[in-house]
């Protein structure tokens, strides 16, 4: 049997243990078997008509596609934004800095409210981009820039602390060893960089797909083309399909879970390969 | 002051706070209700009040909760402490007798016209100036105009749009296939589906989104007078249905809460005179028939036939519509196959 064991002089295992197990339950494990309650409710046949309904299907491509999309375009420009903020000086660092925090404080509502004024044929950038045949409100792109908009601040966030620390020596000793630049940076920067990043990358696609506020106003919600999948957990619950809801809940927990544990085990096996530095 | 004043004093304090909470407490109610109503029911509560007082009442406290009509109802059964609900429709008030039992299955006929002190009915909001040249339902289905509604899975009012474009289709074409086809053209033509009725309102009227609006014509004589003033004309069709939101007691809470009989004369209030005006003076139509005929130029005469009539009642309407597999739900798969 496997035996706890405190790897610390301070004492007080046992009793924050306990606690964090009791936090932790009260906090997240008992929705989580609420919902598992409701849908055990449920027959086989029942759960299954309620999971594979092809609006339903539809709506499972959009979300994790789109949170796909979302989180990877984050992870490229995310980077970038952190590369910006942590190696160079300008004017006004402080603030961009700041910024970079606001989609995790301003209402998910208000942001897209925000983007669908923008976006929108009659608005301001909308207008142009109309003449071009280009709609982005009311359709998948719309989703997209709203996931990408809510997951900014995880990749910025967690990159930035890693370039940081990240010891320049490193980079000059590279190209003092005849290292191009793009060798440098693909050989050296990103292997440094790539748990963090997949950390983010993680972080900023689970709380894409878990996204409500923002994209219900700039999707335009129109069922089998632009419905995410919260969308239709609401309208079942609204219904008091509260089985139906929570059916569709547990797909996408489940999921999502398994999507997050395969990038852990990448994160785990890029610092195996790395020589376990972190 | 001696410790023992104190105490009295403290102790008196005490005594005089708690019972004048338990006071308040028995004439604090709820009101949960719809979106729209906001206005209305801001109004009515001092009206309320004044005649709670005036038949020697103490001061009553009305606290209001505004939302869209099928979250409120489940708020409700969820635990919200409502004394009164007021919502959209019957389905969604039948809501609190089947998930919960908080109301009595007969409810409806508890209070006059169906329980509805006040009525509506659905009319289209076109632009200034009426571009698309939009006369009546048949406009709709044109394949050039587009047309804003709610999801019907989600809102109220989207229901009631929903059923009047199909009681029209049914009245003018003979058969329920002919219907179906006419709803699955219209929503063809549907280009955003926001899940409430203010939402929809808001890609209309602020984002410019499509040429004619299925809306209350509560909120589109609103929209008219207010919200864009000079920027929208309203359409009357030659059809349309008598949209009954209506109102009552929640049992459960008020037998609970000891507030039975201020909610009742609460509801009951609505249908006097001077409620009657208030209702038209916020844009519905009084059912007291006297009182209508005074604001005949401000709701046009329109063809109105009820949910009853056409559909068998709200939840043999719910069922063969808006249950999942019902015939909404066809509706958009069939969308899907043809796009």
């Amino acid at each position: 049997m496997a035996t706890v064991v405190s790897r610390t002089v301070i004492p007080g295992f046992g009793l924050t243990l306990g606690f964090s197990v009791f936090y932790l339950s009260l906090l997240f494990l008992l929705p989580v078997a609420g919902l598992l309650i409701f849908t055990l409710q449920m027959s086989w046949a029942d759960f299954w008509q309620a999971i594979s309904h092809p609006q339903v299907v539809a709506s499972y491509k959009l979300s994790f596609l789109a949170s796909f999309a979302g989180a990877t375009i984050n992870a490229v420009f995310g980077s970038l934004t952190a590369w910006v903020l942590v190696r160079y000086r300008f004017p006004g660092k402080k603030v961009v800095d700041a910024l970079v925090d606001l989609p995790f404080a301003l209402p998910t509502a208000v942001a897209g409210i925000a983007l669908v004024t923008l976006y929108s044929t009659t608005g301001w950038v909308g207008q142009y981009l109309q003449i071009w045949n280009i709609r982005i409100a009311y359709s998948e792109i719309g989703v997209i820039i709203a996931l990408t908009y809510i997951g900014l601040p995880f990749v910025v966030r967690t990159v930035q602390p890693v370039l940081a620390d990240f010891e320049k020596e490193l980079e000059e000793a590279s190209a003092s060893l005849g290292a191009s630049r793009w060798t440098t940076v693909r050989r050296v920067i990103l292997p440094a960089l790539l748990p963090a990043l997949l950390t983010g990358y993680a972080l900023a696609f689970a709380r894409a797909l878990g996204e409500y506020g923002s994209v219900i106003f700039i999707s335009g919600n129109l069922p089998y083309r632009t419905e995410i999948t919260p969308l239709l957990i609401v309208a079942k619950a609204e219904q008091y399909d509260y089985q139906g809801a929570a059916a569709i809940g547990v797909v996408m927990l489940v999921a999502a879970f398994l999507l997050l544990l395969l990038i852990n085990g990448l994160q785990w096996w890029t610092n195996k390969r790395n020589g376990g530095a972190a | 002051m001696k410790i023992s004043t104190v105490v009295k004093h403290l102790t008196l304090g005490t005594v005089l706070a708690v019972s004048s909470f338990i006071a308040t407490a028995n004439t604090t109610i709820l009101n949960v209700s719809y979106d729209p109503t906001r206005e209305f029911y801001r109004e009515y509560n001092q009206l309320f009040s004044k005649h709670w007082q005036a038949q020697g009442n103490a001061a009553p406290t009305v606290r209001q909760s505004h939302g869209g009509s099928g979250s409120q109802a489940r708020s409700v059964i969820d635990g919200l402490d409502a004394d009164v609900v007021t919502l959209a429709l019957a389905y969604d008030i039948d809501a609190l007798h089947n998930n919960g039992n908080l109301i009595p299955a007969d409810w409806q006929s508890r209070l006059d016209k169906n329980s509805s002190p006040y009525t509506s009915t659905i009319v289209l909001l076109v632009r200034k100036g009426n571009p698309k040249n939009i006369k009546n339902w048949d406009d709709l289905v044109r394949p050039d105009v587009e047309v804003i509604t709610p999801n019907p899975k989600t809102s109220g009012g989207a229901r009631w749009n929903y059923l009047a474009a199909w009681g029209y289709a049914l009245k003018e074409y003979g058969s329920e296939e002919k219907a179906y086809e006419f709803i699955e053209k219209l929503f063809k033509n549907v280009p955003v589906l926001d899940s409430g009725a203010r939402g929809a309102t808001n890609t209309f009227v602020q984002r410019g989104i499509g040429d004619v609006f299925i809306a209350w014509e509560n909120e589109a004589i609103l929209s008219v007078e207010q919200l864009g003033k000079g920027q929208f004309d309203i359409v009357v069709p030659s059809v349309s249905i008598l949209a009954e939101p209506p109102v009552t007691v929640v049992d459960k809470n008020v037998d609970r809460k000891g507030t039975r009989k201020v909610a009742e004369a609460y509801l009951q209030h609505l249908y006097s005179d001077e409620a009657q005006h208030l209702a038209a003076k916020h844009y519905y139509r009084p059912s007291n028939p006297a009182i209508a005929s005074q604001y005949a130029s401000a709701f046009p005469k329109v063809n109105l036939f009820t949910i009853d009539e056409v559909f068998g009642g709200w939840t043999k309407a719910q069922q063969t519509h808006f249950n999942d597999g019902g015939v909404f739900d066809k509706v958009l798969a069939s969308i899907n196959k043809n796009r």
